[in-house]
């Protein structure tokens, strides 16, 4: 059965009378919506990241978290000699599945609804929300308990709980940590990797009703608070909420991958099941499995394979929830999809293996990015879900230096999708930006011999500036400081090649 | 329209009218492995360990035995048996005495439980990996999840090299848990703690 009731769009964020709900892309196929979900931040990636840059606490914690998990993965991915072989084959099911993503969702529908669950439609966060949240009222319970997530994330599903008066608990330990400590996730795999021990106890002493005062900083004895906490949550749910990192079209089976036990807790207990998934996460066949449960955890925690993996087709009498919904969203999807060179982005299987490996979001950490989904995967994901008007500073985030795409798991080209979107925003602009400006001007300066030996001539007066040193001051005068605030500018030379050239040729060419 | 009809509608018109050949799969990567059985048991044996799971390995005749040294390694030796639960399907020859079976009672009941005894479906090698898949021997779900022991009773049939194999030997339509190693967490500084929610001591016994 599928139900989406039509009056699902009333509930929303007020917008002014005839104002677009969201951007479109040029086929007409909307972006997710403003006003609901986290996939926008509140300013441009450079101001974030500068306010990061400051915090050494941060760096530490960060520049920790991401050494240790990049060695991890580097070791268990040497162990596998067909590690190449597995990446090309990801890549290309994905390929596959999106080339006929209407079909596989059909499929899926079909199967899930024989074995007993209930599918719904969301075309977006919005309604994606409503729809949660009437499953979870229909049930008469006011509380949920949650499996870490990125759709439910990325939707603001929590808030949208919330304010229905339903309190959802996230049972993922960093999760936890993010929710009791009014915070942001940071990362995909590890949302707490901005936080260390001390940090965590404190909040976990603030926060957590019946902690034993004696609580040290020790992981242990942290987990083991988490553990005891979350315990009697587990027993007394009614309604879990998860997200999916495959669902099987031609068996409708759903996958979750995790560690700590909580996952299975959430998809074991509860009489009622409500799992939500973007459109895009779905694999053809069952056998397609073989490779992304050697891709994932090797990539994702840099285990052989991870503690827990659950699967479950429908509704098993006797075994688990007997009343599932699966609720597939788009949210931005389908314009992903219909750009022949973005649409990879959707091959994500949410590992952040990009992340660890990556110069910038090692020093800036997640929050920078302003999305749930941060780093190099989160630069191209995002200003496509939102239109890249909502996210133009994020495909500038980066040195474009590749080394998310040699680590990533479906072999994403990160880097050709940051240029793609840097062509497309520069393109949107109606207006001169200084940037095209500067541009203009050097194209002039430089097809003319005459105007290029002036300017070279005019850039040996930083000389005077520099005093000497290599390097010119950070502190010029605008426009030159947008380059120095965060690069070295080395100090012009005392003549240019051409000059020398002239004078110790005489002029000959 | 309804939401599924425009979010079919949209899939289709962001992939054109005239849509691109499905692109070719090519599966060159390893399907198969053909270590001997015995090097297969040792691989499984050391990632096991490596995950701080415990395995004792017996023959056929000595399984009940076995199990019962699983549990007083994981419980502590005086273990009273009714605190026990063995999957309904397992084999008789492999129950110590006096063990407790898990039955229709709800689920959460079983969190009262010190350990529980479980059949596998299937166990990789290279993975380290136990599969349960809810039939009779294996258990439903929750037997395996909360008591904070937990004693699974591997065959060596049942020990494949990799993750493709097992898939094949797998129906898609049960309900599956793959175990590899205790419940764990890396949450904080990336610090593996062994035992979160899931049962917090595996042991494995290991028939061969």
């Amino acid at each position: 059965m599928t139900t989406t009731p039509q009056d699902l769009r009333t509930d929303q964020t007020p917008l002014a009378p005839g104002a677009p709900r969201s951007g479109t892309t040029f086929l007409g196929l909307p972006t997710a919506p403003r006003g609901v979900g986290h996939l926008r931040g509140d300013r441009p990636f450079p101001d974030a990241a500068r306010d990061a840059l400051r915090d050494g606490q941060l760096r530490a914690n960060l520049g920790h978290a991401t050494q240790t998990i990049r060695g991890k993965r580097a070791k268990v991915v040497a162990e596998l000699p067909d590690w190449q072989q597995l990446r090309a084959a990801g890549s290309a099911l994905k390929a596959a599945t999106m080339a006929r993503l209407d079909e596989h969702l059909e499929e899926l529908e079909r199967q899930v609804t024989a074995r007993g669950g209930t599918v719904h439609w969301a075309r977006d966060a919005a309604e994606a929300n409503r729809i949660v949240t009437d499953l979870v009222r229909a049930t008469g319970t006011d509380e949920v308990v949650k499996v870490k997530s990125m759709a439910t994330q990325e939707i603001g599903l929590n808030e949208a709980l919330e304010a229905a008066g339903i309190a959802a608990h996230e049972t993922d330990l960093a999760e936890l940590i993010v929710q009791l400590g009014d915070d942001k996730p940071s990362h995909i795999l590890v949302p707490a990797i901005h936080k260390n021990r001390a940090e965590i106890r404190e909040i976990f002493l603030r926060t957590m009703p019946r902690v034993d005062a004696d609580l040290t900083d020790e992981p242990r004895r942290l987990a083991m608070a988490a553990r005891s906490h979350l315990r009697e949550r587990f027993l007394r749910a009614r309604v879990a909420i998860s997200g999916a990192n495959f669902a099987v079209a031609e068996t409708g089976t759903l996958a979750v991958v995790e560690s700590e036990g909580n996952g299975r807790m959430c998809l074991t207990l509860p009489e009622t099941l409500i799992t939500v998934m973007g459109i895009e996460k779905l694999v053809p066949t069952w056998r397609d499995l073989e490779v992304f449960l050697q891709l994932l955890p090797r990539s994702s925690t840099g285990e052989r394979m991870n503690p827990y993996t659950s699967m479950w087709a429908g509704v098993t009498p006797g075994d688990g929830p007997q009343d599932f919904h699966l609720v597939l969203v788009d949210n931005g999807r389908t314009a992903v999809l219909a750009d022949e060179v973005g649409r990879q982005a959707l091959h994500c299987i949410r590992c952040s293996a990009c992340l660890n490996v990556c110069p910038v979001y090692e020093r800036t950490g997640g929050h920078a990015y302003g999305s749930v989904y941060p780093g190099p995967i989160g630069a191209v994901l995002s200003p496509q879900l939102t239109g890249v008007e909502d996210n133009a500073s994020l495909p500038y985030a980066s040195s474009l230096c590749g080394a998310c795409y040699d680590v990533c798991p479906v072999a994403i080209d990160i880097p050709s999708i940051l240029v793609h979107l840097r062509a497309e925003h520069v393109e949107a602009q109606e207006k001169p930006t200084a940037e095209s400006v500067a541009f203009k001007a050097l194209g002039r300066a430089m097809s003319n011999p005459r105007l290029w030996r002036l300017a070279q001539r005019a850039a040996g007066l930083g000389r005077l500036v520099a005093r000497g040193r290599p390097t010119m001051p950070a502190a010029l005068p605008f426009p030159a400081s947008a380059w120095t605030r965060s690069r070295d500018l080395p100090t012009p030379p005392a003549e240019s090649f051409t000059a020398q050239w002239a004078r110790e040729h005489g002029g000959r060419s | 329209m309804s939401a599924r009809e425009e979010v079919l509608g949209r899939v289709r018109t962001a992939l054109g009218e005239t849509r691109a050949p499905v692109p070719e799969v090519v599966r060159d990567y390893r399907t198969t492995d053909d270590r001997p059985a015995a090097e297969l048991l040792d691989v499984l044996v050391d990632r096991l360990e490596d995950y701080k799971a415990s395995v004792l390995r017996c023959g056929p005749d000595d399984v009940a035995a076995t199990v019962t040294a699983a549990l007083d390694a994981g419980l502590g030796t005086g273990w009273a048996p009714g605190s026990v639960v063995a999957a309904p399907g397992l084999p008789a020859a492999w129950r110590p005495e006096g063990l407790d079976t898990d039955d229709d009672r709800p689920p959460v009941q079983l969190a009262e439980r010190a350990a529980s005894v479980t059949a596998v479906a299937v166990a990789i090698a290279e993975t380290g990996t136990l599969v349960l898949d809810g039939t009779p021997p294996c258990g439903r779900r929750a037997l395996s999840l909360l008591p904070d022991c937990l004693v699974c009773v591997v065959t060596a049939e049942q020990v494949v090299g990799s993750v493709p194999e097992s898939l094949g030997r797998l129906d898609p339509l049960r309900p599956l848990t793959m175990i590899s190693g205790p419940s764990a967490t890396s949450d904080i500084e990336l610090q593996r703690v062994e035992g979160v929610h899931g049962p917090r001591t595996l042991v494995v016994v290991l028939v061969a």
